[in-house]
């Protein structure tokens, strides 16, 4: 067994536990901590592939951003475990039929997995950042450009939103 | 075996880390220090002079002061999370030290130990990254402390980290467009070479602006004045940590400290040559002497910016908050994008 094996195991088991400690606590503060934990192993196997850009800009943009407003809104509106409103069977219903989907559509996923050629570890330059800037700008500069559009109209419809009284 | 580990480099980090680590907490524990005499003679007193020679053991008693103190925690509070929150907050304090050079090269017991913890591909966004997790430690901790002034204090440190963290990235892809390379000794290695004993090639040279949005940023970042406003005492009572006592608190103020230490290291790097001492050419040197030159030049840059934290404190009045939110939307994006277009554009008319 080597050291990136190990290390496989161990982020995968901590990715795996604190996401379902983030489904099973009461607290949505705490879920939002296990969540964190969830994004810092997830960061860990791109470095194990060797994506250091994208594992770094998913603990800048999701841990240090999204979940910081995530967790200034749970703290704002003050939400405890004796606060949230009582579930109905009927959402108990529709959360079953939309989880059961999701698992299904990754099942099949992972049935189509060829076993024989698996990722590997810790060698290919496809994740670094230079590498990762030229193909982004030579190959997919359109699909790039268009989402750049995407995300500035957001920001727009953000403001515009914020603006209104 | 069926683990190959190399463990003369396992050990050779582990003292490394240990080292820097240490060196942190000491040169924190001193700046406590500074900035009172520093205060002092702003304010024209003497300052802190009853311990030891010149006042010099004050922060040894302070410390002790602080473990000393009654440990409470709040029975209303969210306990595990109270002990996390200081406890987070001198975490990312401490470790952006990581990617940071501290010098070039040290040759003991016939090998090159590089005085760089982790030289990564990504070096400064891994600075980033660590900096955008920081407001974490005060968020959690003012949550948990289950007080109004607290949560209030908390808030206002994260929307003002994450306010000052654009025009932060924004001035900083302006100086990557000039360096071209991310990694921080990369840079300390480009800004040795040049006229004029290497000071003509300073990455301050090339992006004045940007290193003035940088530094005022690092001040908001690390909520020090005018950007104190998750600690006004006027308003809020202590702020974030008014639940907190004993070495609870002295960790919230300690890692403040260490975080100006750090901020002041990385604009040392960045922009002031990093352990580059002007006018001495470090390959004619042995390479334990060069790289103990390299560390005093380093170290003298850092005071220096110390110095500056500290006189803005005592010279510059708080903001209000509607201020410090225009000042970081209206006046430091727009700086900070004005700058990046400029860079870019004279990179591709020098270039072409």
């Amino acid at each position: 067994m080597s050291v990136t094996t190990l290390l496989f195991i161990l982020l995968s088991v901590m990715a795996v536990g604190s996401a379902l400690m983030m489904l099973l606590t009461k607290s949505p503060v705490h879920s939002i901590l296990w969540l964190i934990v969830v994004f810092f192993a997830i960061s860990g196997h791109y470095i194990l592939l060797n994506a250091q850009f994208l594992a770094i800009v998913n603990i800048i943009v999701y841990a240090g951003a999204i979940m910081v407003l995530f967790l200034f809104v749970v703290m704002l509106m003050n939400l405890n475990s004796e606060s949230e409103p009582a579930k109905n069977y009927r959402l108990h219903l529709i959360g079953i039929i939309s989880g059961g989907s999701l698992l299904l559509v990754l099942l099949a996923a992972v049935m189509k997995i060829d076993l024989a050629h698996p990722v590997m570890m810790k060698v290919g330059e496809a994740g670094l950042i230079s590498k990762l800037g030229k193909t982004l700008f030579t190959d997919y500069v359109l699909p790039f450009e268009i989402s750049s559009v995407l995300f500035l109209s957001a920001m727009i419809g953000a403001v515009v939103i914020g603006k209104k009284d | 075996m069926l683990l190959v580990i190399d463990w003369a480099m396992i050990l050779e980090k582990f003292v490394l880390i240990t080292v820097v680590v240490m060196a942190s907490l000491g040169i924190a524990m001193y700046t406590t220090f500074a900035e009172r005499k520093v205060a002092a003679i702003l304010q024209d007193r003497r300052g802190p002079n009853r311990a030891g020679p010149f006042g010099l053991l004050q922060p040894l008693a302070d410390g002790l002061k602080l473990f000393f103190k009654e440990e409470i925690i709040p029975n209303f509070s969210s306990k595990s999370l109270f002990i996390l929150g200081p406890g987070l907050a001198m975490l990312t304090a401490i470790m952006t030290s990581a990617v940071i050079p501290w010098g070039d090269k040290v040759h003991f017991f016939n090998r090159d130990i590089s005085l760089q913890i982790a030289d990564i591909n990504i070096g400064i966004l891994y600075v980033f990254g660590v900096v955008s997790l920081g407001v974490y430690g005060i968020m959690i901790g003012s949550w948990a402390s289950n007080n109004k002034f607290s949560l209030l204090g908390g808030l206002r440190a994260a929307s003002q980290i994450i306010s000052y963290e654009l025009a932060m990235g924004i001035s900083l892809i302006a100086l990557l467009m000039v360096t071209g390379t991310l990694s921080l000794k990369e840079m300390v290695l480009q800004q040795q070479q040049g006229g004029w004993g290497g000071l003509l090639s300073w990455n301050v040279l090339k992006q004045p602006l940007g290193f003035f949005i940088f530094i005022i940023c690092s001040f908001a970042e690390c909520n020090r004045t005018p950007f104190d406003l998750p600690e006004a005492e006027n308003e809020l009572i202590g702020g974030y940590h008014t639940e907190y006592s004993s070495m609870k608190l002295g960790f919230y103020l300690f890692a403040e400290y260490i975080n100006m230490f750090i901020s002041s290291v990385i604009m040392a790097t960045l922009f002031f040559g990093g352990y580059d001492m002007p006018f001495v050419n470090e390959a004619n040197l042995s390479p334990n002497i060069a790289a103990l030159v390299g560390i005093i030049a380093l170290m003298a840059k850092v005071v220096f910016f110390i110095f500056v934290f500290m006189w803005v404190r005592w010279t510059i009045p708080r903001f209000r908050y509607d201020q410090l939110m225009h000042l970081g939307w209206r006046i430091l994006i727009p700086l900070a994008l004005f700058n990046m277009l400029v860079t870019g554009g004279l990179i591709l008319y020098f270039n072409k």
